[in-house]
């Protein structure tokens, strides 16, 4: 017995881990899923249903709003914190005087929660008091700037917030990449007559695929999830013209009480991610294994 | 002949000290324009949060406050004393410590014993144990909030923050176990075997051995997981309400409570309370903040 026990220790330390996961992860996921299938209103009702669900969901105007928004978001997002993070991170990468300094400003806002930040930027781009009177009494008469209550443009003001806090995120990813290049390779490049910008553009970009592979994929994930900044900036409005589909989920589920309903909704937040997710774990393990 | 060319060989060196000079500078105005760019916010919240709503009216965002003038702050950490209907900060304030605290440690720990046996003690199929964990860094929240809620229903902790410390332990355990199992793998385990040869036990062998040389990553986890529980506001704001709300719930509620004068002062002291300790901990830990920001995203 004691023999045993001291056999399997090491699998009994894993078990409450494994298990609070399988449990509260895998097995919620498939309740989920479960309930995506049923025709739940308030409660959970346990008789299949079918897939009626999927169809309501597709069918709401608000979720293809959410899909539409979620769509532009994610582009947006994603293009301008690449591209600022990779402009920083090259700029700092110049034997820059105070580099940490800088390091440390761009890099603050992910320390602060969405709701901070959130609640910043409400009052900066209010159009009464914020950035547009600003102009306004600077002497830029006709200047104007509503983009919060403009049902066209509020989705924007979103993707300005979003870039704001995470670009620095992946400037820091972009810096540790260039850093961990061993200098042979560009004082070679420098060598045979290329200049700065070739080494960047042609040998040291390219070399940083994983990196930006990375980027990518923790970028995408953050803007699927994305709910706080949304609550704190917009709630879903003007109207119901920024939700996105982690505030359909939750409105769904807590405010209309339609749990089968929103149990489709974060079942295909589920997929998406998991597209994303699965292959980069999968070539993450493959590079470990090669190693 | 052979001076000329040494000459418009000197002006060339020349003229390349001039563009290096000018793009030097260039850079550097580059650099300080993206920093203004991302102080603007901060530095609107603090001089915002120290005006009256006098001069927030006449002034712009930008206009530097007449006087340091902590009231806002006053109001937003301990309300204005007029009893039902006055909400501040301070009681959720401390909710947040109460929630951060166990979370933090029951996780941290979890994740460090479950990362030193994937490392040291390897089994069959480990890897996919790994694997198994891992991927519960990344599923969307939503997914498992309706059951979660009624889990906490019949567990009979929903709305307390015992409900918000075991949903933050759980769904901390993969990031926990994610740093410790990266930063274990690289400790040789000839220093483990040699150990075990030598008669020392399971714990002994994390206690005596692993232990010791684990600060760094410790310290990476504990800020990590502070910062995410802290920060958070889905699960607050499904699992909790009234007086039972960590802070980013209260502070929420506080600026869409929608009374007839809206003091954004008051909203912006409240932001920045909301805000100081994770910004603290960035300051005097920002080296150990980015580790765990890469190596989080890095490695899953």
């Amino acid at each position: 017995m004691l023999k045993w026990l001291e056999k399997n220790l090491p699998k009994i330390v894993m078990a409450p881990a494994v298990g609070l996961i399988g449990w509260f992860v895998y097995g919620f996921v498939l309740w989920t899923l479960y309930i995506s299938f049923t025709n739940s209103k308030i409660l959970p009702k346990y008789e299949l249903w079918g897939v009626g669900q999927y169809f309501k969901l597709w069918g709401s105007r608000k979720w293809l709003i959410a899909v539409d928004n979620l769509l532009i978001f994610t582009a947006l997002f994603l293009i301008f914190c690449v591209v600022i993070g990779i402009i920083l991170a090259i700029f700092l990468d110049q034997k820059i005087r105070a580099e940490g300094v800088l390091r440390t400003i761009y890099l603050y806002p992910m320390a602060l929660s969405f709701i901070v930040t959130g609640t910043a930027w409400k009052w900066i781009l209010n159009p009464t008091l914020g950035i547009q009177k600003m102009f306004i009494d600077w002497g830029f008469e006709n200047f104007t700037f509503d983009w919060l209550v403009n049902r066209e443009m509020a989705i924007y003001t979103i993707v300005i917030a979003g870039v704001w806090q995470s670009a620095g995120f992946v400037m820091a990813l972009f810096l540790a990449g260039l850093r961990s290049v061993e200098d042979e390779i560009v004082k070679a490049a420098k060598i045979d007559g290329a200049n700065l910008f070739t080494v960047y553009w042609k040998i040291l970009l390219p070399m940083m695929r994983p990196v930006f592979f990375t980027s990518f994929v923790i970028l995408v994930h953050i803007s699927i999830k994305s709910y706080d900044l949304i609550v704190a900036l917009t709630q879903g409005g003007p109207g119901i013209s920024t939700t996105m589909p982690a505030l359909y989920m939750t409105q769904t589920a807590f405010h209309k009480s339609q749990v089968g309903l929103s149990a489709a909704s974060a079942i295909m937040m589920f997929m998406a991610v998991a597209a994303v997710i699965i292959p980069y774990l999968y070539s993450e393990l493959r590079r470990e294994n090669a190693r | 002949m052979q001076d000329k060319s040494q000459t418009s060989y000197k002006q060339l060196e020349m003229k390349s000290k001039y563009t290096n000079m000018f793009l030097r500078w260039f850079l550097y105005f580059a650099l300080i324009l993206f920093a203004l760019y991302f102080i603007f916010p901060l530095y609107v919240m603090v001089v915002t949060s120290l005006k009256t709503m006098e001069e927030i009216r006449q002034g712009t965002l930008l206009t530097w406050p007449s006087g340091l003038n902590f009231e806002s702050w006053a109001v937003a950490w301990g309300g204005r004393g007029y009893g039902a209907g006055d909400t501040f900060l301070r009681p959720y304030f401390w909710n947040s410590f109460k929630m951060v605290v166990p979370a933090v440690f029951f996780s941290t720990f979890i994740g460090a014993m479950t990362g030193y046996v994937l490392t040291k003690w390897r089994f069959k199929g480990d890897q996919w144990v790994f694997l198994f964990l891992l991927f519960g860094c990344f599923i969307p929240f939503q997914a498992i909030l309706l059951p979660m809620a009624r889990t906490l229903g019949v567990l009979g902790i929903s709305n307390s923050i015992i409900g918000l410390v075991l949903v933050h332990t759980v769904y901390g355990i993969p990031f926990t176990t994610l740093f410790f199992r990266n930063y274990y793998i690289s400790v040789p385990t000839e220093l483990v075997k040699a150990a075990r040869i030598d008669g020392a036990g399971f714990f002994k062998i994390f206690f005596k051995i692993l232990l010791p040389i684990s600060a760094p990553i410790i310290v990476v986890t504990v800020i990590w997981q502070f910062t995410q529980i802290w920060n958070d506001f889905l699960f607050g704001s499904t699992f909790s309400f009234g007086k039972a709300a960590p802070i980013q719930v209260a502070l929420n509620n506080m600026v869409l409570s929608s009374t007839s004068v809206k003091e954004y002062n008051v909203d912006m002291a409240s932001a920045i309370i909301a805000g100081i300790p994770t910004l603290i901990v960035y300051v005097l830990a920002g080296k150990y903040f980015i580790r765990g920001l890469t190596s989080g995203a890095v490695k899953g």
